[in-house]
């Protein structure tokens, strides 16, 4: 108590294992940061040589290496899009079941159903989809190049087996639909009461009242869920890789025996047997696929840390 | 109510003004059965007339909520007016893709059972592995030694370090390195699996100087990348749920702070830790890619981590898939065995931690 007098600034005395254990901490916190930056580092250095390689090195008729991961960049992002593209609205309408339709007592249970196909192995979700998937949806896509054939995404002949583009996106929405249901039901839940409330009072119908005010309130979050779900989709390999029958070329057509194949799927079906420059080419088509996920996710979190900010909830 | 109440003797021979406009309270139900008998009754004829072969229950349903949906939409705007009409309509189309969403779950989860049991349940399954085996026969055993051994490095490893840095950005962390490390935690959770991967390729090959190098430790080393910000992402949450009020009581015991957080934080929150590094495992141990580029396969049983390639559960049925042999089925049988034990574990791993966390979980308020 008298020193407390004597020297109005009190310090805490440095013990030694406070001084051990935070810098433990800091010291594996940084760690992170330091494997983030050596997965970087070291996939660059094995790169290398895959920049200057022999035309003769690469498969197919590609030269050198941009012509090499073109094809493949272009399928990644292709059937990301795609699987986006069904993925989103009932991710969206899911989230509002659950957060705003269910009754109350289920809505916990039923995100614990979704959040189960987070759950399973994407090899298992290839297995699914070869085996089960795509004889069923086979006969489906007949009937719509047989109807449709004129429009150039369904142009023929179509695949005997089922095995292309449109098989894989609705795998990978099915695969990335989870997070972005969880991530919007969050953010819906976050709309503030009052809002809800106000509208509902003033005579809005349920709908209304969710354009009105979940909707706009939670517009950043489901951009920013989206595009995870869209790094998810870019970097998913295995569902890709046994469920497509793969080409290196640049195809629009969803339909057809000829698909584009995706920068992981590449990888994951050549490494095994890859040697020499050969090793080099995939780890560079890694990490340019690295670089693409690396950018797609840190938009998606600047902004909702940004929506963390502003938000009126909290 | 009251109004209504008082009024309501007179106004008996009128119309309820309340309901009046209004669909009564089940015909959103009755219409969906009603367009689902009718695509029945459809599809019935076609299967009479010959056109189709046998009764399409798969049609009936997708068509008659087709019609349900327009009927709902229809019904409700003659007799409520079209902004009753579209609520309506959208709660249709909510429910649907719930639903439609529950449709590969329930057909995975069933197709994984029928077609992996048979070879689940014969007793050389996980007695035996695959070596000197072609065509039927042999087991997993070597798969499930390698997935234990891999994801049990890879969770020795990844704990401490995730779990410190939790501790760090919760209780210590302030500032730019605070802010730095859980942006890139957030980030690193997007890494995907095959990137991890070939890090852990790039890193050991250039180490070893060995350009063809498989071995299990640089698949626990790649599981581990992906492990990381899960653990680190749910420690933090469950060590933010600690009230301020026990650490301060703790202080004001004059307990120092690394003790404060090593007997009261952490015991506080252990269970909702315990649940995180559950899930996170769960996590990884369905991972394929990584574990086939620098793992590699084999056939035999692996107990060594830091020589020869080792078999993964996950990669057995990636490679049982991949190099049928010649008796096609027991190579697919063997597959969706390994897909169905995967799965097992997998759900056992979220039930059990949803039950620590249920049961352990601090009672926290009144």
């Amino acid at each position: 108590m008298t020193t407390a007098v004597e020297r109005p600034t009190l310090k805490a005395k440095e013990r030694p294992g406070d001084r051990i254990f935070s810098t433990s901490t800091i010291v594996s916190g940084s760690l992170i940061l330091a494997i983030l930056a050596a997965v970087a580092a070291f996939l660059l250095v094995q790169s290398l040589p895959a920049f200057v390689a022999d035309p003769e090195e690469f498969k197919g008729d590609a030269t050198n290496f941009w012509q090499y991961v073109g094809p493949l960049a272009f399928g990644t992002l292709w059937s990301a899009f795609l699987a986006l593209l069904m993925a989103v609205p009932i991710a969206i309408g899911i989230a509002l079941f659950i957060s705003h339709y269910a009754p109350r007592k289920l809505a916990q249970g039923l995100g614990y159903l979704i959040d189960l196909l987070a759950a399973v192995p994407s090899v298992v979700f290839g297995l699914w989809g070869i085996g089960v998937l795509a004889p069923l949806v086979q006969p489906f896509y007949t009937n719509l190049v047989e109807w449709f054939g004129w429009f150039p995404l369904f142009a023929g002949p179509v695949s005997g087996t089922g095995r292309t583009t449109l098989t894989v996106a609705i795998v990978l929405a099915v695969m990335v639909l989870p997070i972005i249901t969880a991530l919007s039901r969050e953010i819906f839940l976050q709309t503030p009461v009052l809002y809800e409330e106000a509208s509902l009072a003033l005579g809005a119908t349920r709908w209304e009242m969710i354009t009105m005010a979940v909707l706009p309130f939670g517009r950043a979050g489901i951009i920013s869920a989206s595009m995870l779900g869209l790094g998810r989709a870019l970097g998913e390999t295995m569902a890709v890789a046994m469920v497509l029958s793969p080409s290196r070329d640049v195809i629009f057509q969803l339909l057809t025996s000829q698909n584009p194949t995706t920068i992981a799927a590449n990888i994951a079906l050549n490494f095994p047997e890859a040697n020499g420059v050969g090793v080099n080419i995939l780890l560079a088509t890694g990490l340019i696929l690295f670089v693409i996920t690396l950018v797609v996710n840190m938009i998606a979190r600047v902004i909702i840390n940004r929506r963390k900010a502003f938000s009126g909830a909290n | 109510m009251s109004l209504t109440r008082t009024t309501a003797p007179t106004a008996a021979p009128l119309t309820n003004s309340l309901t009046a406009g209004k669909l009564p309270r089940h015909s959103p139900l009755i219409v969906l059965l009603a367009s689902w008998l009718v695509t029945g009754a459809f599809f019935f004829v076609l299967m009479l007339s010959g056109a189709a072969e046998g009764f399409n229950i798969v049609g009936t349903l997708f068509f008659g909520t087709v019609v349900y949906c327009v009927a709902i939409f229809l019904l409700s705007y003659y007799v409520e007016g079209v902004r009753k009409a579209k609520d309506r309509l959208v709660t249709a189309l909510v429910t649907v893709a719930f639903v439609v969403a529950l449709l590969p779950l329930f057909s995975l989860v069933f197709t994984t059972l029928v077609n992996g049991l048979p070879a689940f349940l014969t007793p050389s399954f996980f007695t035996q592995s695959q070596r000197n085996v072609v065509g039927e026969g042999g087991g997993a055993l070597h798969a499930v030694i390698g997935t234990l051994l891999i994801t049990g490095v890879a969770t020795l490893i990844s704990v401490p370090i995730g779990l410190l840095s939790a501790i760090y950005l919760t209780e210590y962390g302030r500032g730019r390195l605070a802010r730095a490390i859980t942006f890139f935690v957030d980030v690193m959770t997007g890494i995907p699996s095959i990137v991890a991967g070939l890090f852990a390729f790039a890193l050991f090959s250039l180490l070893f100087n060995d350009p063809g190098i498989r071995f299990g430790f640089g698949g626990a080393i790649a599981l581990t990348v992906l492990m990381i910000p899960v653990v680190v992402r749910s420690s933090e949450e469950m060590l933010k749920l600690v009230p301020n009020e026990l650490r301060e009581a703790a202080y004001a015991l004059g307990v120092p702070k690394w003790l404060t957080i090593l007997k009261v934080v952490l015991p506080t929150s252990l269970a909702g830790i315990v649940t995180g590094i559950m899930i996170s495992i769960s996590r990884v141990i369905g991972e394929t890619a990584p574990l086939l580029i620098i793992s590699g396969f084999t056939a035999s049983m692996n107990y060594d981590l830091f020589n020869e390639r080792m078999m993964t559960l996950p990669v057995f049925v990636y490679t049982q898939y991949a190099n049928q042999g010649a008796d096609t089925q027991a190579y697919l049988d063997r597959a969706w065995a390994g897909a169905l034990t995967l799965i097992l574990i997998v759900m056992l791993l979220n039930l059990g931690a949803r039950v620590i966390a249920r049961i352990f979980s601090p009672k926290l308020g009144r």
